[in-house]
């Protein structure tokens, strides 16, 4: 009956029309309290009109969004309650940093005392105390964009919107500013919604991810489930390396790849003997070590390319006798030594079961 | 009532957007901008060429004035002889600006930042002067007359050669910029590719500037087919559209005639612009962000050879220049030539007074402050406002139109309108009020497109980020947008004024007894004879206009060195 906790924001069935283009269909989705949610999906997949019509900047063209309650579908952005950053960092250039974090507060009747004391608690927190007098200009791209996130924090917003605030930043930065954000949006318990292309940065950070392609929504879930039963092809490809194999379906929860006998245990239900299937499954899921012929999911498979990327090796295979069949393992440093594994070198692979997701169709 | 495909599925009922507080204020001040732009842009438009369509008395009488026009070779003939000088202006005037930005932008040539300074001295005085300068120099007792051979300096020959001064520094910083826009990879690809200079010339140079040299020709054959001064002055018996106009309007009071010719000179003027646009629309960014700005290397042959090339235009600008105040200041050409002030006596003079001088000062300060005001805002409107798709679209036509309107046809359209019986707004005429609002509109499209790029180039989420911090966005443009574009805002101001004291045409028709200005006090001296004191008003403009340029240099660098620290690192 009663839910365990109502929706702090629920978005209905939002279509946002640019002329004839939908750039979004349909959405509908639910984020918590202090959740820390992500869409995810690639560029013109409709992520950032979603967030922008979330904010009021461009309003849906139907649908309809609640915030704590309250029917914000109409209005303008100045009478909702939210605090943005932008790639771009849209800091004011000419003024200090001091007076960019206060540029919210003083148009609220604030004494000049407590401006000065929440602006300092505010760059306390995202590390750069003493840089109030500074103009943006003078700052790294890292702490422009501590600054425009104290900003957006300063009037204590109920929903925190980024807008791919990582993606104008070195790789070493935004590593560390990932962090960084992930741990004052837990310490502050703000409702954040972060729009990111970077599946890395959404695995990591967010609480739930919003996989968007198309102006839909492919899929909703944890990292963890994301990553490890996606949704649809897409997912599957968007998200981490996938081996897309082409298979046929078998009866009984197996699978026929060009001969080989697999069984999976994901996708299969349902699926009449002889449908064409793709088989997915990640190269870090195949394993070697260890592995008898005749074990189960078993099979030999012969290395066509090794590949060095620093910590683990990517490894090409070819099922035995089947030349049209590769795909790619990922074996550690350790393992290809141990085992001396190198190009030429025959193997006995197995694809675990229960790693396997099955989708009708090739 | 009929189902799309989906047969059966209710379509979702749209949101209609809430208009808050903010809005209301943003679609106001669009409405005053668009009110604005149609009463000073688009109704005297539209008067002039209903006035061209009637007779004296205000009846309908169709094309009838058109055909008496065009029965009237005395009149007719002008568009040729316009065309003309037109054509050949655009010719030399874009030669030598291409010769002398290529002298500036590819020669290690010394002196560079002073060859650019004098090559810019003619926008800061009225077209008037040249043709002034011309008359001392080859007049009937001109100093150097015999150059020209017998020809006389009183018709195509001096409209040419005052045309060409008067426009060359439009066409040299249209030039300079496109030249300056090189990317020196692509001459290092030339060069490893073994293409000699001139083959590098024509297949990298040259490309490279020629949407530059298009609009510099477009942007050249305008001005001169609308110059009034220049023709008024030296072009004798040599008659052209802009001049005709004057004398339809001033000499015989037919206003009728003189909005049809208007409006004969309006049709090129259009088609100048309209193409113009149209080639401006096909470039695209050949300088990427990361290419390399050309450096050129010495090369002491072709060094010396520019500068010889722009020190001879140099010294002819210097030269016309000094002539001018050299005549201002002779007792009497050429049989006294002791120097004296006599000639700035104005308050002596026909057609002169100090008065006008301040006039002119008094108008120039207001169109700069209003006209920047209104100009900038509107800019910002357009540019950041929401929704209004269609309004935004009129009024930024509105906006472009003035570029296209020659300023003498403006002048004449503003007499039909706010001189018409029952125009409340009538009140203007004659005062410096419609003085002002004439210059502002005559220059409104330039200044709109700078301040436009100007706004282009700030982060786009500014106004996001405040309405997210629910700051209303006056503020923020108060706050943020005005500080932060101040350079374009005193650009704007600078272009004003230094137009409101050289500009003629415009105002000739607009000005009364009381609000007579320093570039009509030049125009009516010489009607009158009184040349030497009109070549002393005429330089007393191009003073105050080089002496407001350079407090526009030490301002903006003061406040770029105060309220710009933040562009520093």
């Amino acid at each position: 009956m009663n839910e365990a906790r109502a929706p702090y924001l629920k978005v209905e069935n939002v279509t946002k029309k640019f002329g004839d283009f939908a750039a979004i269909k349909d959405i509908c989705l639910e984020v918590f309290e202090s959740e820390f949610v992500c869409f995810l999906g690639p560029s013109g997949c409709g992520k950032t009109t979603l967030l922008r019509a979330i904010a009021g900047l461009d309003i849906q063209t139907s649908g309809r969004i609640e915030q704590a309650g309250r029917d914000i579908s109409n209005l303008p952005p100045t009478e909702r309650d939210f605090g943005i950053v932008f790639q771009s960092y849209a800091l004011f250039p000419n003024l200090t940093v001091f007076k960019n974090v206060a540029y919210g507060l003083e148009n609220r009747k604030m004494a000049k005392a407590d401006i000065t004391a929440r602006v300092d608690e505010l760059l306390q927190l995202v590390g750069m105390p003493d840089q109030g007098p500074k103009y943006p200009a003078q700052l790294s791209g890292g702490q422009q964009q501590r600054v425009a996130l104290a900003r957006a924090l300063a009037t204590s917003p109920g929903l925190l919107l980024l807008d791919e605030p990582l993606s104008a930043l070195d790789a070493k930065v935004r590593l560390r500013l990932r962090h960084e954000i992930k741990e004052l949006q837990r310490q502050l318990g703000v409702t954040t919604i972060m729009v990111t292309h970077d599946q890395e940065e959404a695995l990591t950070m967010a609480d739930r991810i919003v996989v968007m392609n198309e102006g839909v929504i492919d899929q909703v879930g944890t990292p963890l489930e994301i990553y490890r039963r996606p949704a649809s092809p897409f997912v599957a490809d968007f998200i981490g390396a996938m081996n897309f194999l082409s298979a046929v379906a078998g009866g009984d929860g197996t699978v026929r790849l060009h001969g080989v006998e697999l069984s999976a245990i994901e996708g299969t239900d349902g699926l009449d003997e002889g449908t064409a299937v793709t088989l997915c499954l990640r190269p870090e899921d195949i394993v070697t070590r260890a592995v008898e012929s005749g074990a189960p999911n078993a099979f030999e498979a012969t290395v066509a390319d090794l590949e060095f990327l620093g910590s683990f090796y990517r490894a090409s295979l070819t099922a035995k006798g089947v030349e049209n069949t590769r795909f790619q393992a990922d074996f550690s440093v350790n393992l290809v030594r141990d085992l001396g594994i190198e190009v030429g070198k025959t193997l006995t692979v197995a694809f675990p079961a229960d790693r396997i997701r099955v989708f009708a169709g090739t | 009532m009929t189902d799309g495909p989906q047969a059966g599925v209710i379509e979702a009922p749209l949101v209609k957007p809430k208009v808050g507080r903010e809005d209301w204020v943003m679609r106001a001040g669009l409405a005053v901008i668009g009110v604005y732009l149609l009463v000073a842009v688009v109704f005297p438009l539209y008067t002039i060429l209903s006035k061209s369509f009637q007779d004296e008395r205000g009846t309908f009488i169709g094309l009838d004035n058109y055909a008496e026009y065009f029965a009237t070779p005395a009149l007719f003939y002008s568009i040729n002889n316009s065309l003309t000088v037109s054509v050949i202006s655009m010719v030399i005037t874009v030669g030598l600006a291409f010769g002398y930005a290529y002298g500036l932008t590819r020669s290690c040539m010394p002196g560079k930042g002073v060859f650019k300074a004098i090559a810019l001295i003619p926008i800061l005085a009225p077209s008037l002067l040249p043709a002034i300068s011309l008359r001392y120099l080859f007049g009937a007792q001109g100093m150097i007359k015999g150059l020209l051979m017998g020809e006389t300096i009183y018709g195509p020959i001096g409209i040419v050669i005052g045309e060409v001064f008067w426009t060359f520094p439009h066409a040299l910083l249209i030039i300079f910029t496109a030249l300056s826009l090189s990317d020196a990879r692509l001459y290092e690809a030339a060069e490893a590719l073994g293409a000699s200079k001139l083959r590098t010339f024509f297949t990298v140079t040259l490309p490279g500037a020629k949407y530059g040299l298009i609009s510099a020709c477009f942007v050249v054959f305008t001005l001169v087919i609308t110059d009034f001064g220049v023709p008024k002055v030296i072009g004798g018996g040599y008659n052209v559209l802009a001049v005709d106009i004057y004398k339809q309007v001033v000499g015989q009071r037919n206003f009728q005639m003189g909005a049809v010719v208007g409006l004969v000179l309006l049709a090129p003027a259009l088609l100048a612009f309209i193409a113009d646009r149209m080639i401006q629309g096909k470039q695209v960014a050949l300088l990427s962000a990361r290419a390399v700005p050309y450096e050129p290397r010495p090369d002491r042959r072709f060094d010396l050879a520019m500068l010889a090339f722009c020190g001879t235009v140099a010294f002819i600008i210097i030269g016309i220049l000094a002539v001018a105040q050299f005549a201002a200041l002779v007792k009497f050409w050429p049989y006294n030539l002791s120097l004296v002030l006599d000639s700035y006596q104005f308050d002596l003079m026909d057609g002169g007074s100090w008065g006008a001088f301040w006039n002119s000062l008094k108008m120039a300060a207001w169109t700069a402050v209003i006209g920047t005001a209104v100009i900038f805002t509107g800019a910002y409107l357009v540019e950041k406002s929401k929704g209004f798709e269609h309004g935004r679209g009129l009024i930024q036509l509105m906006c472009m139109i003035p570029l296209a309107v020659p300023g003498i046809v403006l002048g004449l359209a503003y007499i039909f309108f706010f001189n018409a019986l029952g125009n409340p707004l009538g009140f203007i005429y004659h005062t410096l009020i419609i003085l002002v609002l004439c210059t502002i509109t005559h220059f409104y499209t330039v200044s709109h497109l700078t301040a436009t790029t100007a706004l282009k180039q700030m982060d786009a989420e500014f106004e996001a980020v405040s309405s997210s911090l629910k700051v209303p966005f006056y503020r923020t443009f108060v706050r943020v947008t005005v500080p932060v574009c101040m350079p374009a805002i005193l650009d704007i101001s600078i272009y004003l004024f230094v137009n409101a004291m050289t500009t003629v045409s415009a105002v000739i028709f607009l000005y009364s007894a009381d609000t007579q200005l320093a570039s009509v006090a030049v125009l009516n001296m010489d009607d009158a004879g009184d040349t030497a004191p009109a070549a002393a008003m005429g330089m007393m403009i191009v003073y105050t206009s080089a002496t407001v340029r350079l407090l526009h240099f030490l301002l903006t660098r003061g406040i770029a060195r105060r309220t710009q620290a933040w562009r520093k690192r």
